[in-house]
């Protein structure tokens, strides 16, 4: 076999084992949440630090995150923080029996076609994303551990805010 | 007609469609089911162990039926009596 086929078989290979996949990274642009296609009231992100967490009603983790979302919701939002939990759900109902139970302080919306979810690719479930004024992922956790979990986005939070003149 | 150019070609085309069919069964990203797409598998009727009555059923049998060779531990003769 030539040496420019060998080339173009390594190109091959190498494209379909990363660009087939391509998940949203740090400092990748984050879509646009208005032009997603979102049920649910949005609230003001333009400019503004937001934490976009991706969720489900039959996903426990997801469950188990929200107490924390809350905390962080009561800790950050004074200081410019807005927190959107994204349902990837594709049951409306299911959706919406989980948001009445839980009563999050922070906003949820719908990705019911699940088009956002499928632009970002989130690598598991749940993923948040936290996003800096310019639109841009700052840093992305995947699954939710806890207090682990918990402690390092209000690391990530504190120091994207005191960054963008929030500090305490 | 030369036939060198003809075979390094059918072999170059043989030689993607390989790598590209090891590709899609070696990259463990390029799984099907996505994690959005998990609602049916996270369903509780999906659990193998939901109810509890038949998994000691089936643990019994699989007990009495396999202890001779081990079964899930340590356990009696295999005969099927305990």
């Amino acid at each position: 076999m030539s040496l420019p086929t060998r080339i173009l078989l390594a190109a091959a290979c190498t494209w379909f084992a990363v660009g087939a996949r391509a998940e949203l990274k740090t400092g990748d642009p984050f879509p646009s949440l208005a032009a997603a296609g979102l049920s649910g009231t949005l609230p003001a992100t333009e400019g503004r630090v937001v934490l976009v967490d991706f969720w489900a009603s039959w996903c426990a983790p997801c469950k188990a995150s929200f107490p924390a979302y809350a905390r962080l919701q009561t800790d950050y939002a004074g200081r410019g923080l807005v927190i959107v939990a994204v349902s990837v759900d594709e049951s409306a109902a299911a959706y919406e029996k989980f948001v009445r139970n839980l009563h999050p302080p922070f906003a949820t919306v719908h990705d019911k076609s699940q088009q956002l979810v499928r632009q970002v690719k989130v690598p598991t479930m749940p993923t948040c994303y936290l996003i800096g004024p310019d639109g841009r992922v700052r840093f992305v956790h995947q699954g939710f551990h806890g207090e682990d979990s918990e402690r390092e986005l209000r690391k990530e939070i504190d120091t994207l805010l005191a960054e963008t003149g929030h500090s305490s | 007609m030369n036939a060198k150019p003809t075979r390094h070609i059918l072999g170059a085309l043989l030689g993607l469609i390989g790598v590209t069919a090891l590709c899609g069964c070696t990259n463990a990203k390029l799984v099907r089911v996505q994690p959005w797409e998990r609602a049916a598998l996270a369903d509780y009727t999906m659990n193998p162990g939901r109810d509890p009555v038949a998994t000691v059923n089936s643990e019994h049998v699989y007990f009495s039926r396999e202890t001779a060779n081990g079964g899930r531990g340590v356990g009696g003769s295999g005969c099927g009596c305990n």
